[in-house]
C-alpha cells in the first residue's frame, strides 16, 4: 500500500544527497512504511544478547522493526526468533516479557506453540479438514545467526551471513566484549524510553561526538578531574571515527582504552582505587583485580551497528522505530557473568549516572532529538547536513573513510547503506 | 536534634510533611528539599517492580547524598537543555499509609500523580511512594524514600524534575 505513494519506489538520490539529507527522511510517513519493509524486513537487526535467554525454556520479547517477536531458545540451546502472532487469528502468543515456559499458548482459541514455534496442538481439532497440515502453521520463523553473543535475526532468508554483513566490526565487537573483565558478559536490566523523533535521529547520534561537550555540559560538570580527563576527546587530537562498510561505523573517543586486555601495568585511576582494594581485599589476584578495574568503566569507543544496534562505551544501546516520528530506545547495562558484586554494582551505578529517562546525559539528548523532529517540521525544502569532515578524511585499511573525532563520517557511512538497501 | 519516638506520630502530621515536600519540588526548591534529608539514605526510584535489593539492581534513580547534591546541582546550574527550563509539574498525593513504626524511623506509603507540561504537550506518571521518615523533635527528616512508577519496567519518557 505505502509503495502506491512512490509509483516507482522512493527518489533515493533525492532524499540522500551523500553529504546531506532531505528533511522528508524525517517527516514522511509514506517513506517510513518503506523503511520498515525494506530495511528491517531485509536487514539483520539486533534482537537480544544471549543472556537474556541463558537456559532451555527461556524467552525474551523483542521487535523487529514495527513487528512483535519473541527470542527463544529451545530444548536443544538453539536460538529461535518467531514472530508474537497467532497464525490462527493473530493474537499474540505470549505479553510476558521474560522468562522461562514449556510452550506458547495462544490465549483466544488455545492453539498451542512449541519453543521453536512448531504448531503443536489445537483444542478441536476435528473441526478441521484432513487436508490440514499443522506443519504449515507455525509461529513465522526469522533467520537467526549470532555473533560475540549478540543475537541478530532477519526476515529474509537469502540474506547474506551475518557475518558477512558485519564484517569489518567484527574485531570492534570482539574488543567491546572484553568489558566481561575475563567473565563472560551478560546484561544487567535497561532502562526504556521513547523520544518524539524518527528513528535515523539515534542511527546518527551513536557515532556524533560533536554534540557531546554542548548537550552533555552538565554531565561534564558532575565528573571529577580525572574523569572530566577521559571525557575530554573532543579537545583530544587522537580520537576519530571510521566507516567501517555495510552501514557501519565506529568513533574511537578514548583511544587508550579501545584494547582492555593491554595497559593491564598502567597506575589504577584515583576513581578506581576503593574498588581496586576492596577486589584485593576479597582474594582477587592482583592480575584479576587489574584487568576487572581496566574493565569497569567500559571501552573507549562506540560502534554502530547498521540499523538498529549500538555498542556503546559500557552498554548496549538498541533503537527501535514505532512510527515516522516516534522512536523507543533502550539502554541495556552490562556486567560481569560471575564477577565480583561490587564490581558489577559500580558498573550500574556508572550506567545510572548517564543513561535512561533520569540519568545526566539521557534526558538533554531525548530533548535534542525531539528538537530535531519539532525544527524539520519547517522549511522542508531545506536539507540536514552531514558534511562535517568532508575533505579532511583519510582512508582506513580497509580503504573506507576515517574522519577525525567530530566528523560526521558515521552518519555518511549509516545513509550510505540506507541508500543501499532502500535501493534493492 | 533530638530524636523522638516513631510510634507517637499523627498521619496528619505526616501527610502535612510530605505534602510540603510535594510542594517544594513542584516548585523546583531544591535545595530546601535537600535540608529535607538526613545524610545516610537513598532516593531511589526502581526499574523491578518487585524486590527491594536496590544496590545489586539497575534502577532509574540510586542517589545517596552525593549523587542527589550533584543531581539539584545539575538542574540549577542551567546547562542542561532538558532542564532549562524543565517541564513544569503538579502533583497530588493522597491514599497515605503508616506501615511501620520502630525507634525513631516511621514508614509511610502513599499514592501520588504526577501531570508535567512541556512542548505544549502533557504527561502523566502514577507512583506508589514509600517514605522512611525520622521522626525529630523539630519534625521529620527522610531518611529513605522509594517512588515506584506504575511502569517503571516499561517505555518511559526523559524526566527533568524530581518525584
Amino acid at each position: 500500500m505505502s509503495l502506491d505513494e512512490f509509483p516507482s519506489g522512493p527518489q533515493t538520490d533525492e532524499l540522500m544527497k551523500g553529504d546531506r539529507v532531505a528533511t522528508p527522511m524525517y517527516e514522511d510517513p509514506a517513506l517510513f512504511d518503506v523503511e520498515m519493509e525494506r530495511i528491517f524486513g531485509k536487514s539483520w537487526v539486533w534482537v537480544a544478547h544471549e543472556s537474556e535467554v541463558p537456559g532451555k525454556g527461556n524467552f525474551v520479547l523483542s521487535w523487529v522493526g514495527t513487528q512483535p517477536v519473541i527470542v527463544s531458545r529451545d530444548r536443544k540451546g538453539e536460538i529461535h526468533v518467531l514472530v508474537n502472532r497467532c497464525r490462527h487469528r493473530a493474537a499474540t502468543v505470549c505479553e510476558i516479557k521474560k522468562g522461562k515456559t514449556s510452550s506458547f499458548q495462544c490465549p483466544y482459541h488455545g492453539w498451542g506453540y512449541a519453543l521453536n514455534g512448531d504448531l503443536r496442538a489445537i483444542p478441536y481439532s476435528e473441526g478441521y479438514s484432513d487436508d490440514f497440515k499443522k506443519e504449515n502453521f507455525g509461529l513465522k520463523k526469522l533467520r537467526v545467526e549470532t555473533f560475540e553473543g549478540m543475537v541478530f535475526a532477519n526476515f529474509d532468508h537469502d540474506a547474506e551471513p551475518l557475518e558477512d554483513f558485519l564484517g569489518n566490526a567484527k574485531p570492534w565487537i570482539r574488543l567491546f566484549m572484553k568489558q566481561g573483565g575475563g567473565f563472560p558478559v551478560k546484561t544487567l536490566g535497561e532502562h526504556q524510553f521513547k523520544v518524539p523523533m524518527n528513528w535515523k535521529v539515534q542511527l546518527e547520534n551513536t557515532t556524533d561526538a560533536y554534540h557531546f561537550p554542548i548537550v552533555h555540559k552538565s554531565f561534564l560538570q558532575s565528573l571529577d578531574g580525572e574523569a572530566t580527563e577521559t571525557f575530554s576527546f573532543m579537545d583530544d587530537d587522537d580520537g576519530y571515527v571510521e566507516d567501517l562498510g555495510n552501514g557501519h561505523s565506529v568513533m574511537v573517543m578514548m583511544p587508550e582504552l579501545i584494547d582492555l586486555d593491554e595497559n593491564l601495568d598502567a597506575p589504577i585511576p584515583e576513581r578506581f582505587k576503593e574498588l581496586a582494594a576492596e577486589l584485593a581485599e576479597q582474594g582477587y589476584e592482583d592480575e584479576k583485580v587489574r584487568r576487572i578495574v581496566r574493565a569497569v568503566g567500559g571501552c573507549g569507543f562506540n560502534l554502530n551497528l547498521f540499523p538498529n544496534a549500538g555498542c556503546s562505551l559500557s552498554f548496549f544501546r538498541i533503537l527501535r522505530p514505532v512510527s515516522v516520528n516516534e522512536t523507543e530506545i533502550r539502554h541495556i547495562a552490562l556486567g560481569m557473568d560471575g564477577g565480583p558484586e561490587v564490581a558489577n554494582q559500580m558498573r550500574m551505578r556508572l550506567h545510572e549516572h548517564f543513561q535512561g529517562p533520569m540519568g545526566f546525559g539521557s534526558p538533554d539528548d531525548a530533548e535534542v532529538w525531539e528538537r530535531v523532529q519539532r525544527g524539520s517540521a519547517g522549511a522542508g525544502d531545506v536539507d540536514v547536513m552531514v558534511n562535517r569532515g568532508l575533505g579532511l578524511e583519510k582512508e582506513s585499511q580497509n580503504g573506507l573513510p576515517v574522519g577525525d573525532i567530530s566528523a560526521e563520517t558515521g552518519m555518511r557511512a549509516a545513509y550510505k547503506q540506507w541508500k543501499k538497501v532502500m535501493d534493492q | 536534634m533530638k530524636d523522638m519516638a516513631a510510634t507517637d506520630v499523627k498521619l496528619q502530621d505526616i501527610a502535612e510533611f510530605l505534602w510540603m515536600e510535594a510542594d517544594l519540588l513542584d516548585r523546583r526548591d531544591y535545595d530546601t528539599w535537600l535540608d529535607l534529608w538526613t545524610e545516610e539514605g537513598h532516593y531511589v526510584i526502581p526499574v523491578d517492580k518487585e524486590g527491594d535489593d536496590f544496590a545489586n539492581r539497575l534502577n532509574i534513580a540510586y542517589d545517596d547524598a552525593k549523587m542527589r547534591k550533584m543531581r539539584v546541582e545539575r538542574f540549577q546550574a542551567g546547562f542542561s537543555i532538558s532542564s532549562a527550563p524543565p517541564a513544569d509539574s503538579v502533583r497530588t498525593l493522597s491514599r497515605f499509609v503508616i506501615e511501620g513504626a520502630e525507634g525513631d524511623t516511621v514508614t509511610v506509603r502513599a499514592a501520588q500523580h504526577v501531570i508535567e507540561d512541556k512542548f505544549g504537550r502533557q504527561r502523566m506518571f502514577a507512583a506508589n511512594v514509600t517514605w522512611k521518615l525520622k521522626v525529630t523533635e523539630d519534625g521529620f527528616m527522610i531518611r529513605d524514600k522509594v517512588i515506584r512508577l506504575l511502569n517503571s519496567d516499561g517505555v518511559l519518557t526523559s524526566i527533568s524534575y524530581l518525584f
